[in-house]
Order: C-alpha cells, then sequence, then structure tokens
C-alpha cells in the first residue's frame, strides 16, 4: 500500500512540475488578477510549440489576467453546453451561423468597442457580416472556405473544379464526405444551385435525394480522418477546409487542392464573442482586442493554418502563404460564396431528419436486419424447445 | 484440438492488444504531424513536445487530481458501505440495498450526467457557484461506488464471520479488532476497487462532459480536437498513461504474490510444528 501511495504521489508531483507556474507578471492593468474562462475550438490557438508564441502565457504577461483557455468539437457542443448552464464563460468561438442564432436567442452580450481598439485592423470586408449585420455581438478570428481535396495521380485537376466529382461513378469508393449535416447539405446545395440558407423544404428534400444518390458511392463520412485517408492513398477524392490544406498538400506531393469555382462554394468565419452573464466582461474584451493585435493574429493563424481577416498580419505571415490561393482565394471567388445564417427550429428539425435518413441509407436496412435477428431468436427458442422435449421424451 | 485453441487464444490477445501496440509504435514516428498511417523514422520529438504543452498537462493535472481524489474517497465510503451492508441483519433489507447501490452502475452513464448536471445546476445556482472541479469529483466518486462495494463484498463473505468475534473476544477493542483482523483480510479487495476506481474516473468522458463546468479533463480535450486533427501528443501520452498503469499493475500484484507467499510458508511451517 505504502509503495503505491508512494507511486502515485510520484505521479502527482511530476505532473505538478510539468504544469508552469502561471506568468505572476502582473501589471496596473484594472482586471489583473481576474481569470476569465475562454471556450474555443481545439488545436486553435498558439500554444508555444516549435519556439512559436504561447498566446495565452502572452495575454496573462501583458495585462495580468488569468486565461481558464478549454476547447470544443463542435458548435452544437458548444450551444449546448453554454445553455445546459452550470458553465459560465467570457469568451466563446462560435462560427457564423451560430453567432446568428446565439444573437437570436438573446444569448450574447453587446461589445463595447471602446475596449477593442484593435478591432481598426479588421479589413472593411469582414466587418458588418450577412449573420451579425450591425457588427454589434462578434468579431472574426479566422475564416476559410470549403475546397475538394483530390489524389493527382488518379483525378485530372479540371474535373475538382465543380462539386460533380463527388458524384462522378468512376471514383465509387474512394469519395470522402463531411461528417455533418450543414456541410454535406451545402455540396448538394451548391450542385443544385440552391441558397444554403433557403427555408424551403422542397429545397432541402430535394438536397437529401441527392446525397442519398450519392451514399453508394462514398467511402465514409469522416471528419479530420480525411487527412490519413487522402495522405495513403484510401481515398482519392475528398472536400474539407481549405485552411488545413497546407499541411496535406505539403507533405504529400500527390495531393491537390481546388476551390470549386463553377458552382461557388462555403465561406465560413469563426468569430469571438462574449456570452450574455459574463462577469468579466472587460477583461473578456482585453482579451478579444489582445488576439486582434495583428502580430498575435499572425501568430495564431500560422498556427491554425487558416486566414485571418486583417491586412496588417496578412502582412506578417510568409509570402508563400498569402500569395497562395488556398489560403487567400481571389475575390472572384469569394464572391462567388456564401456564408451560412442560423436557420429556423422548424428546418434544423428538418434537416436533422433528413441527415438521418441519408446516413442510415434509409429505412429500408434497420427493417431486414430487425427481420434477420427475429428469425434468429425463433430459430433459436425452436432449438433449445426441442431440444428440452427430446430430453423429457428420453426420461421418460 | 490443442493448437486451434492455442490459435484462438493468440488471435484473441492480438485483438486485444494490437490497438494499444500500433498506438505506441506510433508515438514514436518521426513524421512532422501529419501521419497517421506510415512510419517514418524513430524520434521523440512528440514526449518532448507533449512535456512542453501547458494545455495538455493541465487536463492532465485536473485528470489525476479528480481519478485520485475519487479513487480514495470512494474507497473509504465503499468498503465502509460494503461492510454495512454485509452486516444487515435483514435479510430483504440487504437485498435491496444491494440493488440500489448497484442501480448507477446499470444506468446508462448518459442519464446519470444529464441528471447530476441538472442537480449541480440547480444546487450550485441557490448557492452561487459553478460547476467544476467539486462537481466532477462529486460525480466521479458517485459512479465509483458501486464498483468498490462489489469487488470488496466477496472478501468479506469468503472471511470466516467468527474471526471477528474472536478477536474481540481475545481482548481486541471492535476498531482494534476491525483493523487488526477484518481489514487486513479484505485488502485485496480494496485494492482491486480502488484501481478500478482510478481507471474508470480517468478515462469517463459522458459524464464528466456534462458535470465539468469550465474545467476540462483530458477526455474531453482529445475529443475537442477533432475538427483539427487528433495530435500525436496524444499517442505519447496514452503511451505514458498505459506504462504507468501497466507498472501499477505488476507492482500490486507481485506483492499480492508475495504475501500468499508468504502465508503459505507460515502456515507450512505451522502445521510442522504441529507434527
Amino acid at each position: 500500500m505504502k509503495r503505491m501511495i508512494a507511486a502515485l504521489l510520484s505521479v502527482l508531483t511530476l505532473c505538478g512540475m510539468m504544469v508552469p507556474a502561471f506568468a505572476a507578471d502582473k501589471k496596473s492593468t484594472p482586471n489583473a488578477g481576474v481569470t476569465i474562462n475562454v471556450y474555443n475550438w481545439g488545436e486553435y490557438i498558439s500554444d508555444g510549440s516549435d519556439g512559436t508564441m504561447d498566446a495565452n502565457a502572452e495575454f496573462t504577461k501583458r495585462t495580468g489576467i488569468r486565461v481558464n483557455y478549454t476547447t470544443f468539437d463542435t458548435n452544437e457542443s458548444m450551444y449546448s453546453k453554454l445553455s445546459g448552464g452550470g458553465a459560465e464563460y467570457d469568451v466563446i468561438f462560435p462560427s457564423d451561423y451560430m453567432v446568428n442564432k446565439l444573437m437570436k436567442q438573446g444569448m450574447l452580450e453587446k461589445l463595447d468597442f471602446n475596449n477593442i481598439p484593435n478591432f481598426q485592423y479588421i479589413d472593411k470586408q469582414y466587418r458588418n457580416p450577412k449573420y451579425d449585420p450591425d457588427n454589434a455581438y462578434s468579431v472574426p478570428y479566422t475564416w476559410g472556405v470549403v475546397g475538394i481535396f483530390y489524389n493527382k495521380k488518379y483525378v485530372k485537376p479540371e474535373e475538382t473544379e465543380s462539386w460533380d466529382i463527388l458524384w462522378n461513378k468512376k471514383y465509387a469508393g474512394k469519395i470522402l464526405m463531411f461528417d455533418n449535416p450543414r456541410d454535406a447539405f451545402g455540396i448538394a446545395q451548391k450542385r443544385l444551385g440552391i441558397s444554403y440558407n433557403t427555408t424551403d423544404t422542397n429545397d432541402w428534400e430535394a438536397a437529401a435525394a441527392l446525397l442519398k444518390e450519392q451514399k453508394p458511392l462514398v467511402q465514409a463520412y469522416v471528419m479530420d480522418q480525411i487527412f490519413d485517408k487522402m495522405d495513403s492513398g484510401e481515398a482519392w477524392v475528398a472536400p474539407y477546409y481549405a485552411g488545413d490544406a497546407a499541411t496535406l498538400v505539403g507533405k504529400n506531393k500527390n495531393i491537390g487542392f481546388t476551390i470549386p469555382t463553377k458552382q461557388g462554394t462555403n465561406f465560413f468565419v469563426d468569430t469571438m464573442c462574449i456570452p450574455k452573464g459574463s462577469k468579466h466582461k472587460a477583461a473578456a474584451e482585453a482579451y478579444i482586442n489582445f488576439l486582434c493585435d495583428p502580430k498575435v493574429s499572425a501568430a495564431n493563424l500560422s498556427y491554425i493554418g487558416y486566414s485571418t481577416p486583417e491586412t496588417a498580419a496578412k502582412k506578417l505571415l510568409p509570402e508563400e502563404v498569402t500569395s497562395n490561393p488556398i489560403y487567400y482565394p481571389p475575390q472572384s471567388i469569394l464572391d462567388k460564396s456564401e456564408v451560412f445564417t442560423d436557420l429556423p427550429d422548424s428546418t434544423n428539425t428538418l434537416i436533422d431528419g433528413l441527415w438521418a435518413e441519408v446516413k442510415m441509407g434509409g429505412a429500408g436496412d434497420t427493417t431486414t436486419l430487425i427481420a434477420v435477428l427475429c428469425a434468429f431468436l425463433v430459430l433459436y427458442i425452436g432449438i433449445v424447445i426441442y431440444k428440452k422435449r427430446k430430453r423429457k421424451k428420453e426420461m421418460e | 484440438m490443442k493448437t486451434v485453441s492455442r490459435i484462438y487464444m493468440v488471435l484473441i490477445f492480438l485483438f486485444l492488444y494490437a490497438p494499444i501496440f500500433v498506438l505506441i509504435l506510433f508515438s514514436f514516428n518521426d513524421s512532422s504531424a501529419m501521419s497517421r498511417s506510415v512510419f517514418s523514422g524513430f524520434s521523440l520529438r512528440w514526449y518532448s513536445r507533449l512535456f512542453q504543452d501547458r494545455l495538455i498537462m493541465e487536463a492532465l493535472g485536473n485528470t489525476l487530481v479528480i481519478a485520485v481524489v475519487a479513487a480514495a474517497v470512494s474507497t473509504v465510503l465503499g468498503t465502509a458501505g460494503a461492510i454495512g451492508i454485509g452486516s444487515l441483519k435483514n435479510k430483504w433489507m440487504r437485498r435491496v440495498t444491494m440493488n440500489v447501490t448497484n442501480l448507477p452502475m446499470v444506468n446508462p452513464e448518459i442519464v446519470t450526467g444529464v441528471s447530476m448536471m441538472l442537480l449541480f445546476v440547480i444546487s450550485t445556482r441557490a448557492v452561487g457557484a459553478n460547476l467544476g472541479m467539486g462537481s466532477l469529483i462529486i460525480a466521479h466518486i458517485t459512479f465509483c461506488l458501486p464498483y468498490v462495494i462489489m469487488s470488496v463484498r466477496p472478501k468479506l463473505m469468503q472471511m470466516d464471520p467468527h474471526l471477528y468475534e474472536a478477536a474481540q473476544d481475545l481482548g481486541c477493542a471492535p476498531t482494534s479488532a476491525f483493523f487488526k483482523v477484518v481489514l487486513p483480510q479484505i485488502t485485496p479487495g480494496i485494492i482491486t476497487g480502488a484501481i478500478m476506481a482510478f481507471t474508470l474516473s480517468i478515462d469517463d468522458f459522458v459524464i464528466s462532459y456534462f458535470t465539468s463546468g469550465t474545467t476540462q479533463t483530458l477526455p474531453i480535450f482529445i475529443y475537442s480536437m477533432t475538427r483539427k486533427r487528433i495530435s500525436p501528443e496524444i499517442n505519447a501520452l496514452s503511451t505514458v498513461l498505459f506504462a504507468a498503469i501497466l507498472v501499477l499493475l505488476i507492482v500490486v500484484n507481485a506483492r499480492q504474490s508475495v504475501i500468499t507467499d508468504k502465508a503459505a510458508r507460515l502456515q507450512s511451517e505451522a502445521e510442522e510444528a504441529e507434527a
């Protein structure tokens, strides 16, 4: 027992040593000593690895405000955490349509832009977006577009200029699709020439029909697994966020990336907001202001790989990144792209139902499965009864 | 037949351990950030980056603190509970209590998680506090408790119930009779229970997800990486955790076999003396 306790204690102390103490270098800022709760996407801030800036530590050093930094995986899980109560956040990072939703439900605080002077660096074209028309609640953090990854050995680049390639029977079993409804439906909608934000039931059903038609050709519905599947050549065509292209395209010479220009694509923005009820609003605004500092933005963006909404930050990034159309596509592509906004609840319910249908492959499969299981059960019971009777007869 | 059963056994072990070996292998992979499928040379870079990553270390620290506290408290409570249940005179009462304590084990985790979240939200609002470390520890103690009771109970039932009375007859006060006679007999069960509680607490995701508030444990942190991609640092971390738990198990087993050897030797000596 003693040895076990000693072992546990040594593990604990080791861990204690690994967690470096917060830089307690407090300046005489009004919020020094306060701790703010930040809720961001996973792997979405420069963390100091390989000599880069540790953004949170740098913020604490500059302002004396401590950061309790936690992460989420989807807008929806962030939303459920926020609305479930019991967790009070000061800064959150919702995407475009989620800002819209939170705003409509009165779950965001209006920002005091006097506390965010660095907002001046945000380029005009990213201000007053469709999802936050008065630009009162959100400040853009990153943006990007959706495009197509392809394996140059098997796929011609011209083919990837249209979403049609994801329905091409030639690549059956080598196609990957998004594993979230909004992005997956979005591709079908652009192929049909429908808006992402339509509330017409027929439009959504048409898109669902298209996805069902595509299903037999799809190898898998995945998110981050596309990196491995594309890298190993297991899959040849896959749509994904442009910002993630760099690592893959840079490493594997056979992988190409195109933004489909014919039908247009999704333009997405991840933003910084303050949820209603934040107890440290001024400190939260200081954090947002800090992340808008061009130097900090450049450090974060070179870690994340998406694109910055600040020209001043863009200038600090390496030339090969900023001149790369994957990261900073020409205005002509952006003009054709569309941003997600929040949909009414009825439409969201419709989408959830349709998405389940697409992924289940229709109700037919489950019925056969149940029928087969029932048949086995009946057979088993039959055998058991038969054996029992036989034994009884033998006993007699 | 023997070869067939051997092949079967090898297959089962392969099935159980192949994933862990692949994980360990890839934690030493030299490739830069990208590959989970191609091994391109040996390197310790993910280990060095792991120990520099403040966020992972913070999440790991939280997880370990919660696991140690939850395991310790639930072991003490569970052992006391098992003894209490064992000494219930009424058979019917004993059965009911046993079933009630087993309920959290069979209850779907998601139900436990959501109901605990509701309870914590309501009660913390009344006090003006927030969910966090405290609520996580309480939740973990709750779901660890039945497992401790389950592993201590059989040891108690194996024990001769008259031993405790005999100790008292020979002049032990009730407390010292418990610590000198009962406790040594059930220690293996307590240790198994504590280890089970510890490992269950470390890898719990569902209940922690709902009760964590703004505190982040390791499983939640790893899960949140799936939009970008799970960093190979996690492979390194899992390897370290696997090794730590393996060492812990070996130490406990070695210790136990030493004790049983000693007991066997003492017994044979006593028999010889009698003869």
